[in-house]
This record gives structure tokens, C-alpha cells and sequence, in this order.
């Protein structure tokens, strides 16, 4: 397959040769004129496609393209399953988002929404039964206890090998993509990383296969990418924590429990020790669900000092810009952005940080975005869904006050 | 010992620029880097060579324009460098990249793999557990500490959401390394006269001996349907007023938002 400039229909007005983030456009003569030139630096990845004003850039099928897969051999893969992962036997908050995505897409579909359980007891799989799975695949193993990829590589490949679900989606945490890529290469199935929206495709008039469409963030959140898996079964996903609903929870819900033996694998790796850290080097960022993050504008280490005031007050994590950490005002465990961590809670509060794009693909997921910054052009308030342009050495104590008042003795 | 190192070249995505009116990428003028994750992992590729006892050969798939992030490998100290390039490989998703690099490793023979995290480009995190797999060796993701390597086994610290793990792994075996793991060192002199001069083996898809169906577009099982710049906010209000009006507007939206 190539993509190429329609030349006739090319005005020369540039605008793909700007978006190409792998330079393979570049301007030729032509009759007279300059068009743009697609050269074998392409990288298939579309974007020149979606920002021709004129629509001349195509996908054209070449000899050697592979035919898709006839639809009859992968209509046998059936129903959603997903990987609810455990920590120290409990079965973590991002399964339970999981079955809220994965009950949409099965009642989309049609088909059953089932759950695989490693390491912990049956009290887990029932809860994950209450959460909405219809079916629940359980290795009670201890041994699976701690995460290790080889045997849940394997288990979970059986597992899937056995049952034929034609959507599995599992955490994008440090579990989740460490271990789905290893089952994704096994099976031959696509997997999309790290997804924040699953949607159906429609159905179409010949009720042929319907593809799951799995749209996530791509060159540092610069860009959304709308992912299918055309020709191959099952069509795996790992999903960002916190953004998807939690399914409903049914008490009196009913399902299926069905035990796993534990695999029989290699097993090359071994977890040695297990370290739990919450005030430490390791500051709880990714599961805060309001971070107030401080930057340049702070000035300072008291500025910090204020800010945690702040933070105390809601409930919030302490954040911080590459600036403030390399003054040396706040450690990094701290930072947010490109070189420190990418948070996503439901609120952000930024103050004094003037919002670099280094900064922003570590934040710019989070639900609302309250900046606070004394110059009005910071880019921080493209982002901001409130925005208050002001000195934060004026603007926080007042809020600080208030916040006091409102709360009351 | 010898360890092989995957880097990818790729676009600063850190400087790449949203065009305000049309809310697309704007590519033009922005370098192409040694992705920031391979440059920890060649780190400590090298952390572990500067201890006695291993080389160091960085390896990387792309187009013919990425040998130059080869070059700057040597030049922090890298022994060899190895281009995999091949027009056949257009297009690859991480199945795709993970099996065409898995071909190149198995020719080129190693005892440790270390590769960044992910790409800031692909974001997916995907293609050093995929080549682990296709190798069928023991990898270990988001390595934040080498405690300690052998001939036998590496033992590192897995950075986990609430702590870390700490995994021995058999080797061979392959890492991959998140940025709290090192300081990656500078270039030194001899180092980039070194890169100049340097050879780079090329290898094309037959001398991994992948068939055209098991590359590129055609080997990938996930395609991309479309591409779209993101949701600019929607509500998008600016407050002002006094420090004073500020702050109790503040306020108020705080408690809205059950955050007080």
C-alpha cells in the first residue's frame, strides 16, 4: 500500500508537507507549478491525509498488498473479556473500569463480557461478577500472587486460545502493557496501547464482521489516532486507568465462576521482593484525583510551601514543572511532563507554570484544567478550562483564605 | 557480555507545534532525536561495559535518515552500530517492528537487550516486550534500577504504581528502562570523531529472512482508520477581577466540583 499526492488536484499550498512528522513531503515541479511529493520516508501514518483542504492525498492498494482475511473464519470469535488485574490478592480499581467499557461494547455487540481473575481468591471473582461480568476465568494459584509476565503471558493466551473472545482489553498500567504485548505477538492480534475511548464500528448491510475501534493519544498527545484490527482475532486493547466509568454494581448479580489450572510454562523470571513506597521516592501522582502543581512563577521553595497548603486544603497531590524541580525547590518525584510523569486526574490546578508543550503532554488529560499565571499569553490557558490571569502570590492566599472560610472551624 | 541496545529516531514531539487554526501537527523545523527513553537504555549499556566485560552495539529500524541517531550512539560510546532498513518495512505496527528486530537480534547474538520504555512518537510501550517474545526470552518492563547483572541473571527494580518490585531475571534476557534509572552521559570528542569514521552494518528484510507478508503495512495486524488533533477544551472561561473576585470565584467552582 503507498499514499501519494493526487498531483492534479494538489494546490501547493503546503499544509502536508508541515504536518509530515517523518519530512517525507517535499515540493517538485510540475507543468510549471510545485506539488508536493510524498517520498519513501512515509510512514503510512495518515496525518497528511486528514489535512489536505483538497482531499489529494490517497491510500493506494499495491500487487503485493495482502487480501483481508475472510470474515467467516473470524466470526467465530465471540464476547469481551477482560484482564482484571490484582495487587496483593485485591482486585484493582482499573478492572472494574474495564467491565464498565467492556459491558457498552458487549451489549453493542450482543455478546457475553467475561473476566479473567489470576493470584487471587474467589471473593475477588464474585466481585467481579457484581461489577458486571457475566463469566468470570479464575486462577486461584498463589504462585500468581506477584505479577510475573511469563506465566500470565501464558495463562492468559490459553485462556483466550480456548474461549475465543473477540475483544480483550486489560489496564494500561505496569502490568497490563508489560504482558499484553507478549500475548498480543503470541496470538498474531493487534493491540492497541494505552486507549481512552472504544467505540463499535456500525454494523453494516451484509451483517459482516464488525471491527472495534479503539482511539488513542499518539506523538506526545499531540495527536488522536482511530486504531482497527481488520483481519485478525482477538482485537486487544490496554486501556488508561481512570478514564473509563466503573460498571454498575449488583450486589445480587449472578455469573459463572470458572477455575484455571495454573500454566505450565518457562518460567525465567522471579519476583525477589515487593516494595511498597507512598511518602517516599515514589510520589502517588497517577492515581490522584486532584493534583495542584507548581512551576516557575512560584519563585521558590515557600512558594511550595503554600502550595501544599493549598493542596491539604482539597484533598490534592503536590505537582510540579521541570523548572521548579531542577531549581532544586521540589524534588522530582514531584514532576509532570515529558520527563517526569503523565497524570490524568479529574482535576489539575496549575499555578505559575507557564504551560510548555514539555509540560502539557504530562497533564493535558486531565478532566479540568485551572490555571493560574500573571502573563495572559502563557500557553497554559489554551489548555485551562478555567483560567485566571493574576499574580499567585496575590490569588492563592485569597483562595487559600476562602477555602478556609468555607470550610468553617 | 554483549548487549544489544534498540533506539529509535524519532520527532521531537516536545517541540512539535498545534497550527491554531486548522488544530494540526506542524512538523516543519522540528529535529529528529535519539528517542529520550534509548538514551537511558544506552546508558546503562554502557554503565555496565565502563565495569569490564561487555560490548555494546546499538540497533535501530527505520528509514535511511536514522543512521545519523546511530551515529550519535557511537559517539556516547556505542562499539558498533547496526541499520536496519528496508522500504518493505513502511508502515509497520509493533507486531511488525517487534518481528522484523527479533530477526535482526537473532543474526547479530546477544546476551542482554536494553530498550527505552516506549517511543515518544508511538507511545505504545509495546515493541521491547514484543521482541521478547518472538526471541522467547524473559524481559522485564519499566526497569528503574539495575541492582546487579551477571553472566546468569539481571536483578532490577520493576517500577510498579504504589512501590517497585524487585525481579531476577534470567538471562538472556531483554529490559526495558524508564528515565528515573540514570543520568544518560554526554557525547565525549573521541566519541563523535569515532562516529564519523564508523562503519554501520545494513540490513535489509531478506538477510533477517522475513517473508514480504510478515513486514510492513502487510504484516500488521492493527491499522490506523484515522487520524484527528485533540478535543480543544470546550469550556473555556477566564476569571477576573481582583485577586480577591478571583480567589472566591475560585472558590466556588472548587465546591462545585466537590473538591472542598
Amino acid at each position: 500500500m503507498r499514499i501519494s499526492v493526487d498531483t492534479p488536484l494538489c494546490t501547493g499550498c503546503q499544509t502536508c508537507i508541515a504536518s509530515c512528522p517523518y519530512d517525507a513531503i517535499a515540493m517538485k515541479p510540475y507543468m510549471k507549478e510545485e506539488k508536493a511529493l510524498i517520498n519513501e520516508y512515509c510512514q503510512l501514518c495518515r496525518a497528511c491525509m486528514s489535512v489536505c483542504p483538497e482531499g489529494a492525498i490517497k491510500e493506494y492498494r499495491e500487487a503485493g498488498d495482502a487480501a483481508p482475511a475472510p470474515a467467516d473464519d473470524l466470526s467465530a470469535w465471540k464476547g469481551v473479556m477482560v484482564f482484571a488485574e490484582q495487587r496483593d490478592a485485591i482486585a484493582s480499581q482499573v478492572g472494574f473500569e474495564l467491565l464498565g467499557a467492556g459491558r457498552k461494547l458487549a451489549d453493542m455487540l450482543g455478546v457475553e463480557l467475561t473476566a479473567a481473575l489470576f493470584g487471587a481468591d474467589r471473593e475477588q471473582a464474585l466481585e467481579l461478577i457484581k461489577w458486571g461480568a457475566d463469566k468470570v476465568y479464575h486462577c486461584d494459584d498463589p504462585a500468581l500472587r506477584s505479577f510475573n509476565d511469563e506465566p500470565y503471558t501464558a495463562l492468559l493466551a490459553d485462556v483466550i486460545n480456548a474461549y475465543r473472545p473477540e475483544i480483550v482489553l486489560a489496564g494500561a498500567t505496569s502490568v497490563g502493557r508489560s504482558f499484553f504485548p507478549r500475548v498480543a505477538v503470541r496470538l498474531k492480534a493487534g493491540l492497541t496501547a494505552d486507549c481512552t475511548e472504544l467505540d463499535m464500528e456500525e454494523p453494516d448491510e451484509s451483517g459482516g464482521l464488525r471491527n472495534l475501534l479503539a482511539v488513542r493519544p499518539a506523538f506526545g498527545g499531540n495527536i488522536m489516532a482511530v486504531i482497527v484490527c481488520p483481519s485478525t482475532r482477538p482485537q486487544m486493547a490496554t486501556v488508561r486507568p481512570r478514564v473509563m466509568k466503573k460498571g454498575v454494581y449488583d450486589a445480587a448479580r449472578k455469573g459463572e465462576i470458572i477455575p484455571l489450572a495454573a500454566p505450565v510454562c518457562k518460567v525465567r523470571t522471579k519476583v525477589v521482593d515487593v516494595i511498597k513506597e507512598d511518602a517516599g521516592l515514589n510520589v502517588n501522582l497517577q492515581e490522584a484525583e486532584v493534583i495542584v502543581s507548581g512551576g516557575r512563577g512560584l519563585g521558590g521553595p515557600k512558594g511550595f510551601e503554600m502550595l501544599a497548603e493549598l493542596a491539604a486544603l482539597v484533598n490534592g497531590t503536590l505537582g510540579a514543572s521541570r523548572a521548579a524541580v531542577d531549581e532544586g525547590w521540589i524534588r522530582y518525584g514531584h514532576q509532570v511532563g515529558q520527563t517526569g510523569k503523565t497524570v490524568c486526574p479529574r482535576i489539575y490546578i496549575s499555578c505559575g507554570i507557564s504551560g510548555a508543550v514539555q509540560h502539557l503532554v504530562g497533564m493535558q488529560s486531565s478532566d479540568v484544567i485551572i490555571a493560574v499565571n500573571k502573563h495572559a499569553e502563557a500557553p497554559i490557558f489554551n489548555v485551562a478550562s478555567y483560567g485566571v490571569v493574576g499574580d499567585v502570590f496575590e490569588v492563592l492566599p485569597a483562595l487559600i483564605k476562602k477555602i478556609k472560610e468555607e470550610k468553617g472551624p | 557480555m554483549k548487549i544489544i541496545v534498540c533506539i529509535k529516531q524519532v520527532p521531537n514531539t516536545s517541540e512539535v507545534r498545534i497550527n491554531p487554526e486548522t488544530n494540526t501537527l506542524i512538523r516543519e523545523g522540528v529535529p529528529s532525536i535519539i528517542n529520550p527513553y534509548d538514551l537511558h537504555a544506552l546508558e546503562a549499556a554502557l554503565a555496565i561495559k565502563d565495569a569490564g566485560g561487555a560490548t555494546v552495539t546499538v540497533l535501530t529500524m527505520g528509514p535511511p535518515q536514522a543512521e545519523a541517531a546511530l551515529r550519535d550512539a557511537v559517539a556516547m560510546g556505542a562499539d558498533e552500530a547496526v541499520l536496519l532498513s528496508d522500504r518493505a518495512f513502511a508502515g509497520s505496527d509493533t507486531w511488525a517492528t517487534s518481528n522484523a528486530l527479533a530477526g535482526a537480534v537473532r543474526l547479530m547474538g546477544f546476551d542482554l537487550i536494553i530498550c527505552g520504555k516506549q517511543a515518544i512518537d508511538g507511545d505504545t510501550a509495546q515493541v521491547g516486550p514484543g521482541i521478547a517474545e518472538f526471541l522467547d526470552i524473559p524481559h522485564v518492563a519499566y526497569v528503574g534500577r539495575i541492582a546487579g547483572i551477571t553472566p546468569e541473571a539481571a536483578t532490577v527494580h520493576r517500577l510498579m504504581d504504589d512501590g517497585y518490585d524487585v525481579v531476577e531475571a534470567r538471562l538472556p534476557a531483554l529490559l526495558t528502562v524508564v528515565k528515573e534509572l540514570n543520568e544518560p552521559r554526554m557525547p565525549s570528542l573521541k566519541g563523535k570523531m569515532r562516529a564519523r569514521k564508523i562503519e554501520i552494518r545494513k540490513l535489509g528484510r531478506n538477510d533477517i529472512g522475513l517473508d514480504e507478508k510478515e513486514v510492513g503495512i502487510n504484516g500488521s495486524p492493527t491499522r490506523v482508520r484515522k487520524i484527528f488533533p485533540p478535543d480543544s477544551r470546550r469550556d473555556r472561561r477566564l476569571i477576573s477581577g481582583t485577586a480577591h473576585e478571583q480567589a472566591c470565584e475560585l472558590a466556588g467552582i472548587l465546591k462545585e466540583l466537590k473538591c472542598i
